[in-house]
C-alpha cells in the first residue's frame, strides 16, 4: 500500500512540491522541525530480541515472534504492479539457497544479488510486525523491498480446521508447513484477517510458517494469526525460534 | 459532457432528445483534497490543496475564486461563533520522501475574499510530526462536538497513526497539555461527525493521486467516545485496519476521498468529496456533493438523482402521483375465471400513451394521487435542466408525463398542476433531495408570488399540494420507483 500521499504519480508530485516551494515563505507559519535523519537508528521500541523461552500469541492471537530477513532490494516505483502473476513470480523466485525450507538462526546470513543480508530473531512489541521500522532501524532500504519471515508454531495437539489469517502492506504470500496457505495480491493495506486460508490442520508439535511481503513505496508491515471455525483466535499455541542465540 | 434540456421554451422534440450522464457538480469544480463544504453569507465555499478553492452561489455550479493563504495541503474549515477556522498542513504527505509536517490553524471573520472583514490571522501550528515518528501530520479535519462544545482535530496518513487532538473553540489553538490520541492506522483524509450518541470516524483507504487508477475509497467506523476505540461493522478497530466501506468508485468516477458533511437541515444531509478522476472531464480531480443517508446507525453514500421515468409514490399512503384524467380500462386478461386456464399463455400489452393521451383535456390538468397501475398518466419522466441553476450536488429537474411535455408546475395558490408545455420558468423546475432515510423531498424552485420554500406534500391520502416541509412527517416524503 502506497504511503506516499502525493507521489504515486511523478507529475502530481512535481506539482505539489512546486506548490510547497511557492508558499514556503508564507509569513506567520513556522516550518515544521526537520526530520532527525542523523539520529542513531534503532529497531526499538518496535522489536526486542527473541528469547529462548516459548512465546504465546497476544490476547487476540497475533503471532509476534519472527525471524526476519533484512530486505531484499526489489525496486518498484508504484504498487499497482502487484498483480497476482507479478507477486507469485516474485515470491517464487529463488533469492537464496533453501529459501522455502530453511529455518534460519538469528544472525545467519545469505547473499542476494551481491548483498549480504542477515536474519534477525525478534519479538514484535506490537500486534503487527512493522517491517518498515525493522528496515529503517537497521539502515536498510525501506521502499522497493521484499521481506522474508519465518516462525515456528508449537501446537500441543493436532488442531483441525484452523485458518491462517493475514494482513499485509503491501502484497504477501504465506506458507504453512511448506504448502501455500494464503496470498494477498494487489496494492494492499494491512487489515487484520484481510485474507484467510482455507481450512488447515496444525500438527501436534512443530509447524513452520513462512511468508514474504513485497512493497514499493509503502509502510511495510504484516499481521498473522490463526482463527478457528468460529473466527476466534487460536491461542493455545506457542512460538519458539530454535537456537535463536546462535 | 452535460447535455441537459435547455431552460427555455424549446420544442418538445428537442427537449426529449437529450440525455445526461451522472455528473459531479457543474462549472469548473477542479479541486484536490477538498475541505468540508461550508456556507458563508449565502455562498458555498470549499478549499483544496495548494491554496485557494471554489465558490458557488447555489452548491451546484462551482468556480475558482476562494482564497486561502498558507499553501500546503488538504485544508478543512469550520464555522464557530463569528470565526471561520481554517486548518491545513505544510510538509509531510511523503512529498519528496518526507513525513515531517505541521498542522496549522488560522481564522477569518468571513470567507468572502471581497469583504473588508476577510483576512486570515493568528496562523498557529497545533500538531506536527518529525518525519520519523509513526505519524504524518497532514489532512486535518475538525469536529465540534455538539454534546459539549469541545473542538477536536484529526489528522494523519498511512504513515503511522491517525491522531486526535483537542483545540480551544474560542481560539483554535491547542488545549494546553493536550496529548494526541491514536485512533486509527492506514487511513488518511479523515473526517469526523456525531449522530445519535455515536462518533463517526471516516477516512480513505487505497491510493490517491493516480488518476483513473486511484483506489481511494472512504471507510467508516464508530465509537461511543470521541477518543475511540472506533470499530467497524465487524467490530474491527481502526487501529487494526478496520473500516466499513462508505463509498468507492462508481460510474465514471474513480478514487473517492476527503469526506465532508454538509447538513442542510430538515433531514437533508449531504457529503462532499473529490473524485481523483472524472472520466468525463479528462480524468481530472473534481468536487462532488451527494446525499448522505443513514441505515442502522451507519452512514450510507447516496447517489444524486438520476434522470429517468418513474412512478412517484407518496410515503403517506403509497399512492402514485398522477394526472387527474379518466381512468381507461385495458384488456383485463385472465379469461377463464377461476377455472384451470386453457390455451397458450401470452403476454398482454400495457396501455400505451397513444391510446389515452388524445382524450386528455387540453390546458392545465390537476394532479392527484391514486393506486399505481403502470398507466401513462402515472409515469413521470424526470430530466435535469441545464443553465437553470441548482442546489448542492444537483441541477433542477423537469418532471413531465412520459412521452409528453405536460409538466408538473407549482401554482400561485400553492397547488400543483400539469401545464401543457415546459417553458423553463422557476415554478416548473424541481429540486429533488434525497433525505437521510432514502426517501425524497420534492420542491419547486419557486412558487409564484411567494418566497416561502414549499415542498410537494400529500395533504390528503389522494391529494397533493405544496406546503412547508415537515421532516417529522411522511406527508412530504416520496419514492421514485421504476415503472
Amino acid at each position: 500500500m502506497n504511503t506516499l500521499r502525493k507521489t504515486a504519480m511523478p507529475g502530481m508530485g512535481v506539482v505539489a512540491v512546486l506548490a510547497f516551494q511557492v508558499f514556503s515563505a508564507a509569513p506567520g507559519s513556522a516550518a515544521p522541525a526537520a526530520a532527525p535523519e542523523d539520529a542513531a537508528r534503532s529497531i526499538a521500541p518496535y522489536f526486542t530480541p527473541a528469547t529462548p523461552s516459548p512465546k504465546a500469541p497476544d490476547t487476540d492471537g497475533f503471532l509476534q515472534r519472527w525471524l526476519l530477513l533484512e530486505p531484499i532490494n526489489k525496486p518498484n516505483r508504484t504498487n499497482t504492479v502487484f498483480t497476482d502473476t507479478y507477486v507469485r513470480n516474485a515470491m517464487n523466485t529463488e533469492y537464496f539457497p533453501n529459501q522455502f525450507t530453511v529455518i534460519p538462526h538469528n544472525g545467519d546470513k545469505v547473499t542476494v544479488g551481491g548483498q549480504e543480508l542477515a536474519w534477525h530473531a525478534l519479538d514484535s512489541a506490537n500486534w503487527n510486525v512493522k517491517l518498515f521500522r525493522f528496515a529503517y532501524g537497521l539502515n536498510k532500504p525501506t521502499y522497493g523491498v521484499l521481506f522474508w519471515a519465518v516462525t515456528v508454531v508449537n501446537s500441543p495437539r493436532e488442531i483441525q480446521n484452523v485458518r491462517l489469517a493475514a494482513g499485509s502492506n503491501s502484497a504477501s504470500m504465506w506458507w504453512l508447513n511448506g504448502k501455500e496457505a494464503v496470498d494477498l495480491f494487489g496494492d494492499r493495506r494491512m487489515v487484520m484477517d484481510d485474507c484467510v486460508s482455507k481450512r488447515l490442520t496444525l500438527h501436534k508439535g512443530k509447524n513452520v510458517i513462512r511468508g514474504a511481503v513485497i512493497n514499493g513505496p509503502g509502510l511495510s508491515d504484516f499481521c498473522v494469526r490463526f482463527i478457528d471455525e468460529n473466527g476466534d483466535p487460536v491461542k493455545d499455541i506457542t512460538l519458539s525460534l530454535e537456537n535463536t542465540g546462535k | 459532457m452535460k447535455s441537459y434540456i435547455l431552460a427555455a421554451a424549446v420544442p418538445t422534440l428537442v427537449a426529449l432528445c437529450v440525455f445526461s450522464p451522472a455528473l459531479a457538480v457543474d462549472g469548473e469544480p477542479y479541486i484536490h483534497d477538498p475541505s468540508t463544504v461550508i456556507q458563508c453569507d449565502g455562498k458555498f465555499y470549499v478549499f483544496g490543496t495548494g491554496g485557494g478553492g471554489l465558490i458557488s452561489d447555489d452548491g451546484w455550479t462551482w468556480h475558482s475564486g476562494a482564497v486561502r493563504p498558507g499553501g500546503g495541503v488538504a485544508p478543512d474549515v469550520i464555522h464557530i461563533a463569528d470565526r471561520y477556522y481554517m486548518s491545513y498542513a505544510r510538509g509531510g504527505g511523503g512529498l519528496a520522501g518526507g513525513h515531517a509536517s505541521g498542522v496549522h490553524v488560522m481564522w477569518s471573520k468571513t470567507l468572502d475574499p471581497k469583504s473588508p472583514d476577510f483576512g486570515f490571522q493568528d496562523d498557529t501550528i497545533v500538531a506536527s510530526s518529525d518525519g520519523i515518528e509513526d505519524c504524518d501530520a497532514i489532512d486535518p479535519a475538525f469536529l465540534l462536538d455538539p454534546t459539549d462544545g469541545r473542538l477536536w482535530l484529526s489528522y494523519g496518513t498511512y504513515f503511522g497513526y491517525i491522531r486526535l487532538v483537542e483545540l480551544d473553540p474560542k481560539t483554535g489553538k491547542r488545549i494546553a497539555g493536550n496529548q494526541p490520541v491514536n485512533i486509527a492506522i492506514d487511513m488518511e483524509a479523515t473526517a469526523m461527525m456525531y449522530r445519535d450518541g455515536w462518533y463517526y470516524l471516516l477516512g480513505t483507504h487505497g491510493t490517491c493521486c493516480d488518476g483513473a487508477n486511484s483506489t481511494y475509497n472512504i471507510r467508516v467506523a464508530r465509537s461511543r467516545k470521541v477518543t475511540g476505540p472506533y470499530l467497524d461493522n465487524m467490530g474491527i478497530d481502526t487501529l487494526k485496519g478496520g473500516g466499513k466501506l462508505f463509498a468507492g468508485a462508481s460510474g465514471r468516477f474513480a478514487g473517492l476521498g476527503h469526506f465532508g458533511q454538509l447538513d442542510l437541515g430538515d433531514g437533508v444531509q449531504k457529503f462532499s468529496c473529490h473524485y481523483e478522476a472524472d472520466l468525463d472531464r479528462s480524468g481530472r480531480s473534481v468536487l462532488d456533493i451527494r446525499p448522505l443517508l443513514w441505515k442502522d446507525g451507519w452512514p450510507v453514500a447516496g447517489d444524486n438523482f438520476q434522470e429517468g421515468t418513474y412512478e412517484i409514490q407518496s410515503e403517506r399512503k403509497g399512492y402514485a402521483l398522477e394526472l387527474a384524467v379518466d381512468f381507461v380500462r385495458m384488456d383485463r386478461g385472465g379469461r377463464g375465471g377461476f377455472r384451470a386456464p386453457a390455451g397458450p399463455v401470452t403476454p398482454i400489452p400495457v396501455q400505451e400513451l397513444s391510446q389515452v393521451a388524445p382524450n386528455w383535456p387540453a390546458g392545465n390538468l390537476d394532479i392527484r394521487l391514486g393506486d399505481y397501475l403502470f398507466r401513462p398518466h402515472q409515469k413521470w419522466t424526470v430530466t435535469p435542466v441545464a443553465n437553470a441553476g441548482g442546489y448542492p450536488g444537483s441541477p433542477y429537474f423537469k418532471i413531465a408525463i412520459a412521452g409528453t411535455d405536460r409538466t408538473l408546475a407549482a401554482t400561485a395558490d400553492g397547488e400543483v398542476v400539469a401545464v401543457p408545455a415546459f417553458t423553463g420558468s422557476p415554478e416548473q423546475l424541481w429540486r429533488i433531495d434525497q433525505l437521510t432515510d432514502g426517501t425524497y423531498r420534492i420542491m419547486p424552485k419557486s412558487v409564484p408570488d411567494s418566497k416561502e420554500p414549499m415542498a410537494l406534500t400529500a395533504v390528503g391520502g389522494s391529494t397533493p399540494t405544496l406546503a412547508r416541509f415537515d421532516p417529522r412527517s411522511d406527508k412530504a416524503r416520496w419514492d421514485f420507483r421504476k415503472p
